[in-house]
This record gives C-alpha cells, structure tokens and sequence, in this order.
C-alpha cells in the first residue's frame, strides 16, 4: 500500500462505472466548471454576503462611496480556485468530532483517526470540543451560538490543522463563524477547519489511501459541502482509487436531500418529501451502498430507506468508513 | 374628486396570513404524492434547461458580477437616478408619481382612472400591481381589469394567484386549462396547445382595442435616457401600452439601471435565468408618451426604503425577477408559489417578504428552507440569498414574530451552557443516546421526536460507548508505523 503525495490538479470524470483514472482524463466537464464558480470557500461561500470592495460600514453611508467600475469586473470574472495550504508531514492535526457523530456514529470518527493514523498524521482529540454552534445559528439563535463558538475557538486554538469528518460542521466553521463575531481570531481559527476528504486530497494530497471496497457505490455530497465548502472532486478522487469499487452517478445529485438540520423536525413534511426522491434516485441509481462525507444527510436519508420496501438493504456509510472497512 | 373608502385600497391582511399556512396545512401531506407535480417537473426541468444554456457561455459569471455591481451602484445612488429618471422622462411628456405605499399607488391609479373616465383596463404582466392587489381595488371601483398575459390571464379565470414569478399558470396542465375554457369561456374542450393559444387570443384581442387604460409593469428603468424597458414574449406588453390612450406603468424603486449601456448585460441574464431564452421574443424601450396619449410611472416604494437601510439584506433589491431561485428551489418546486403566502414566492419571497410586509406577518417564511444553497448558486445578480436566510432567521427570533418563543429561547440558552462545559455536554449526551435507544419502544412520540419519526428511523445506535470514552482507552493503539512513511516526493 502506497500513498500518493502529490496534489490534484484535474477533475475526475464522473461516468459511471469504475472511475476513469486521472491520467485519460481530457478536460473538466463542463458541469464541474460551473460549479467551481464562485469565491472560494471561507472567503465568501456562495456569495459573499457582503462583497470584499464594499464593507458593511461603508454601506452605512452608501450614496458616494460606491462606485462603479466593470472594468475593475472585466470580462473574465470566473471565479479561482482556492488556494489549499500544504500539509506537512509530522504536523499534529486535531480531531473535531460533532456531537452527533460521537454518540451516534463513534465508528465514523475512530475510522477518521485510523485513516489519518494509517497516512502518518499525528492525529490528537482535544477533549473539551463540544459543538460547533450550528444548530442554534439555523435556528436564528445567533447569541447562543456564539457562546458556544467562543468555547469551540478556545478548545482548537493551540491547533494549526483541525479536520473534521463531516462538511457541514466545517462549513459552519469556515464560512458562517463570520456572522457570527467580527473578531479577526475567530474567524482565522475558523480557516483552520477542514473537511476529511478535502484535507487528504487538497491539503495531503492523497489519492490513493489504500483501501478495497467491491461493492457498487454512489455517492452524496451534502448541499454545505458542495455549495459552501465548494468540495465536490475530493470525495470523487478518494473513491477512485478504491480498489473493487464501481461508482454509479446518482441521478439528480446536485439536488437537497431535505435534512437540513432542524429543518427536518420543524418541517418534517417537507423534509420527508425532499427525502423521498433523493431516495427514489438512489434505488434508481442501482447502488448497494450510499457513501457521503456528511453523515448528516444520510441520518435522513438512512431513516427513509430502512422504511422503504426497496431501500431496506441499501447501506448507508460515511466515506471514512468506505476508506478503512476490511470487506 | 371622490376617493374611494381607504379598506378597499389597503392590500387585504388575509392575503398575508396565509405564511402561516406554510407550516399547518400545506407541508402536513407532503409525504404523500404532492398535488404538484406536474409543477417540480417543470420547474425542474427549466432550472436544467438554463443551467445548460449557462454552462455554454464562458462570460457568464462575468455577466453575473457585472450585474451586481451596476445594482450595487444604482442603490447607493438611488436618490440621484431616481431624480435623473425623472427628469428624463418627464421631458418628453410622461408623469411620473411616487407613491409610500400601495394604497397611495391605489389612489394615484384611481385618480388617473376617473380623470380621464376609463371603464376597462388591460393588464400586463406586473408584480408591483399584485403587491398593490390591484385587481381589487379597480373592481371595487367598477373597473374591468383583465389580465393580457397568458399565463395570468389563465390564472385570472380560475380566481387563483400565480404560482411563480415568471410562469403564472404552471401549475395548470393543458388539459385543465382546456377545462377552464370550457367553463369560463363557454368554448368546445380542447387541449391542444396551438388551439388553446387561439382562444385565448382571440378573447384578449377585443379587450386590447376595447379598453381604455393599459397598464405595464417594468422590467428596467433606465436613468440615463429616461426610459422604460419591458420584455416579454407573447406581445400582450405592446398592445396593453400602444392600444389604449392611457398607458400607466407600474414599478418599484429598485428597477432602476444607471445607463442604457448596462442594459445588455440584465437582458442577456433576465432571459437566460428566467424563460431558458438568449433573449426575449420583445424587448420595448418606452421613451415617453405620443402626442395625444398619456404615460404614467408609479414609482412604489412599499418598504423597500426600509429594507434598503439593512447592510445584511440590502442585496435582497437587486432582484429583477426572473425567477431561477424558484425553478432551483427543492422547497418551492414542492408546495408551489401559493405556500408563501405573498406575492413574491420562493426563496427571493422568502427574504422580501419577511422584510417588506413585516417579520410579524411573514416570519416565519425564512424558516422554509433547508439552506442548501441552490437559490444563490443560480442567482444571476448574485443575491445571497441563503445566507440572508439565516440572517432573517435570527432577525425573527429576536423581533416579534410569529416564531419568537420564550421555551424555545431557554432551551437553546441551556443548550449553549450545555454546550459550554464539556462535562455537561456528555451528561446530557449520555441521556440523548439513551433516549434515541429506547425511543423505539414508546407507543408515541412527542415533539420533535415525532416529527422525524413520523417518516423516518432514528439513527441506530451502536452498542459501544462514545467516541470520546473510545479515545481515552484506546488512542494509544493508532500508532505510526515509520515503515509506513511515503517516499519523499518533491512538491510542485
């Protein structure tokens, strides 16, 4: 077993079937261009609520202080990637664990801390970590959520690296503490969270972890991951490089799956309806296994299928999990 | 003059009440097959079709920046476009009123009305007339008003609102709309497309020569050259402005664009995001009135001043409406524009109601979504929408509103002590798992409980303990193995 440190310049095709290797590979489609479209991520997730030329306190006496200047936008304004440090070996990476991974799915996390063992991280947990406030922040809580924000800064701060197995947590972290509080501190500590599969491919470069898995997958990338974060070609190149593996597209798979954190008990019909035709496209998808790096979504998604008379046998996994199972 | 009795000029509060219903009766049967799906399929598919139609167009996300920061300029300088606006158009024979609220915009169209004795109108398609719930009001007193544009002229016969911003009817299939005709129209059934387009077509043509009144929304207004931009692709905006004597267009203050040369950029966006369109079929530039004819502009504001005062959803004015956060909406596309209560449906309703009605009457519209993000990704004048969200989500709960509790408040303020002291947290985890682990045995579930259960299994939980316990008695087997380490390979 080999790792491969060497960083991830081209984007994998998605075809179905075994993941086409990286070196046929022609040029980006042109769906995955369009989504590499906006600021990059921790600088303005979709887009920034207030863009970087206009403060907020500029916008207190807006009249003269906003000019217009389209040459300044130009005509070849799509957006650059973002630019991820570089991990270097031997550098300590601490270990955010939400709340409900560490009590419902402690498997993914110790998968999380093996897999990082097995690629030479020093990986450490710092014990005091409780929740990165998201909960309260969606439910419009801004002021409990910082208190809790605030504990979270004063847990990770001694930590260079933080990473965490789940994109919606890191989206938190990285693109929303700025809501939260102005302060310079938190919003750096927030920089410093990353997801599992975006910190092996983009920070490590790591492809190639090893791992066999001979079953048919499909993947789901959660909406934080995939809009927020802009994460969506990590998971893909872990994948590609399981041994055994056949990738199946999932149909429809920019769409939300309906969990939405409290979204799904505040509207749970609504919830319930979006899960529906996610499960729908995964049976359709002919998958035996669900792999995601948010196993937020497939808390959902996994309720739904164990009550669905064709979805009873379709396995719900975390892609940490996919990464380290012996099968 | 006699002005008419202000109830009748006010927009109904029942219209309003109805962002209640969102959360009781319309998401309780949602499990169920919806009652519209013909309406996900098609704004699904239209939200594919722009999405190709984008993805062919390198400029594109230049457009979009170029967009938001002319928006950006015209708000900051609203006052001074608006007044160069009007002093453009005013000069070539238009009258242009500014109205605080729709009722001052009601009076001002019933004023014009009875100066100069019309009897029957001829509407196009406008969004500031729906705010102004105007075909009440003219019913009220004694004015026909009939919608010209297809889709609300469809919707008009049902007695419905529209369900989307750009495509009224699109919930109605061609069969129901032959039905319609049947029933309203006292014509034979059909649901052929191209004979259901003729009937409709030749109802509306005597209504255009007939009426005395066209009135007009506007898609851009444009400060430079003073003048009035409306696109449209059935040809009902032309006549509805060119036939009758009088012609009143209806707009919000935020529809200004600084110049005629950043109007390229809105029609390349408006058209591709809203209809799938490069362009629209039309795209009338009004300059001002004929000699011998009358042209209006009411200028409405309706909270939108207001809104324009918050630097967190400001943004939220840029919209020009094409409706492409509805078509991408995975909410919307399930209950339909009705759901929102307002005008204004979808995500961008989502934000500009709250803000222009009120969080106490639409509070709780922010709260229907599952912040994935998608109205922002398609927005083509780059509105930030989900974040907006959240902001209005939190605006909700400290201002008084229909969500704002005081249980729900404790409970998170515990919570975020709980959350403060490691110790306590795993208290109150402890009795979580325990909970999720016996829930299945209980008969009934409370609460939020019940809410996810009602469709769905909890979350297995494993028999071991907790990840943390784990890593206190087992961190010291994840060991390096230095015969594992990579080779050395040099970065580039």
């Amino acid at each position: 077993m080999n790792s491969r440190f060497e960083p991830i310049r081209s984007t994998p095709t998605v075809d179905s079937g075994r993941l086409t290797p990286r070196q046929n590979h022609e040029g980006p489609l042109p769906d995955q261009v369009e989504q590499k479209s906006s600021v990059g991520p921790g600088v303005g997730g979709v887009t920034g609520m207030v863009s970087e030329k206009t403060s907020e306190s500029a916008l207190g006496t807006q009249a003269d202080k906003v000019g217009l200047d389209l040459e300044a936008v130009g005509w070849s304004a799509t957006e650059q990637k973002r630019e991820y440090p570089v991990y270097e070996p031997g550098e300590p990476v601490a270990l955010f664990v939400p709340c409900y991974i560490d009590q419902f799915y402690p498997q993914i996390a110790r998968a999380t801390a093996e897999l990082l063992t097995w690629l030479q991280v020093p990986v450490e947990f710092p014990s005091r970590q409780t929740c990165c406030g998201q909960p309260a922040f969606n439910s419009g809580y801004w002021k409990e959520a910082c208190r809790v924000v605030h504990h979270f800064c004063e847990t990770f701060a001694p930590y260079r690296w933080i990473v965490c197995p789940s994109g919606s947590c890191t989206a938190m972290c990285r693109v929303f503490f700025r809501h939260l509080d102005a302060d310079a501190r938190i919003i750096e500590i927030g920089q410093r969270v990353f997801e599992l599969t975006e910190f092996l491919v983009e920070c490590m470069g790591v492809g190639d972890v090893g791992a066999r898995f001979p079953h048919k997958v499909t993947l789901h990338i959660g909406c934080h991951t995939r809009r927020e974060l802009r994460v969506v070609e990590p998971p893909l190149e872990l994948l590609r490089y399981v041994e055994g593996l056949e990738y199946v597209e999932l149909p429809n798979m920019e769409e939300c799956c309906g969990f939405g954190g409290t979204f799904s008990v505040k509207m749970p019909g609504l919830s319930m309806a979006m899960g529906q035709t996610k499960v729908e496209n995964i049976i359709r998808s002919g998958a035996e296994v669900v792999v995601s790096p948010d196993i937020s979504c497939l808390m959902h998604l996994s309720g739904i299928l164990r009550r669905h008379p064709q979805g009873r046998n379709i396995r719900c996994m975390h892609i940490a999990e996919l990464l380290v199972a012996e099968e | 003059m006699e002005a008419a009795p202000p109830e009748t000029l006010r927009p109904g509060p029942s219209a309003l009440m109805q962002g209640a219903r969102f959360v009781k009766e319309l998401t309780r049967g949602l499990a169920e097959p919806g009652q519209f799906g013909s309406l996900a399929q098609s704004a699904e598919r239209s939200s594919k079709h722009n999405q190709q139609l984008i993805a062919a167009i390198p400029y594109f996300q230049s457009w979009r920046e170029q967009a938001h920061q002319i928006k950006r300029y015209t708000l900051a300088n609203l006052d001074k476009l608006l007044e160069e606006f009007e002093r453009k158009i005013t000069a070539r024979g238009a009258t242009v009123l500014y109205a605080q609220n729709a009722q001052e915009a009601n009076e001002y169209l019933i004023r014009i009305i009875q100066d100069h004795h019309v009897r029957t109108v001829v509407k196009a398609k406008s969004m500031v007339s729906e705010e102004m719930e105007l075909n009440h009001v003219l019913e009220s007193v004694g004015v026909r008003a009939v919608e010209t544009d297809l889709g609300e002229f469809l919707v008009q016969l049902a007695g419905q609102r529209p369900i989307h911003l750009v495509t009224p009817a699109l919930h109605l299939s061609a069969a129901d709309v032959g039905r319609l005709f049947q029933e309203k129209l006292g014509e034979p059934f059909t649901q052929e497309h191209a004979a259901l387009t003729q009937i409709a077509r030749k109802h509306l043509r005597r209504y255009f020569l007939e009426a005395d009144l066209g009135i007009s929304g506007v898609n851009f207004a444009i400060a430079d050259v003073g003048a009035v931009c409306l696109v449209e692709n059935e040809g009902n905006q032309g006549l509805s402005t060119s036939c009758p004597r009088v012609h009143v267009a209806l707009m919000g203050i935020e529809k200004l664009i600084p110049s005629i040369r950043h109007l390229p950029v809105f029609l390349n966006l408006l058209g591709r995001s809203g209809t799938g369109q490069k362009l629209t079929t039309y795209t009338h530039l009004i300059y001002g009135s004929t000699p011998g004819r009358k042209l209006y502009v009411i200028v409405l504001d309706n909270g939108r001043t207001q809104l324009l005062r918050d630097p967190k959803t400001w943004t939220a004015l840029f919209c020009i409406r094409c409706g492409a956060c509805l078509n991408a909406c995975p909410v919307y596309r399930r209950v339909g524009g009705w759901a929102y209560g307002w005008v204004y449906p979808g995500p961008i309703g989502a934000i500009l109601t709250p803000q222009l009605v009120g969080l106490q009457e639409a509070g709780k519209l922010p709260f229907a979504s599952s912040l994935c993000g998608a109205c922002g990704e398609v927005c083509p004048v780059k509105i930030d929408i989900p974040h907006q969200l959240v902001h209005l989500r939190h605006r909700a709960v400290e201002e008084p509103s229909p969500v704002r509790s005081w249980p729900e408040r404790i409970v998170w303020r515990m919570w975020a002590w709980a959350m403060c002291h490691p110790w306590m947290y795993r208290l109150v985890m402890r009795v979580v798992r325990l909970g999720t682990r016996l829930a299945r045995f209980l008969p009934w579930h409370p609460g939020p409980l019940g809410a996810w259960t009602r469709g769905r299994e909890l979350p297995e939980v494993p028999p071991g303990p907790d990840f943390r316990s784990w890593w206190k008695k087992h961190a010291h087997e994840l060991k390096i193995f230095p015969s594992n380490l990579p080779p050395e390979t040099p970065r580039s």
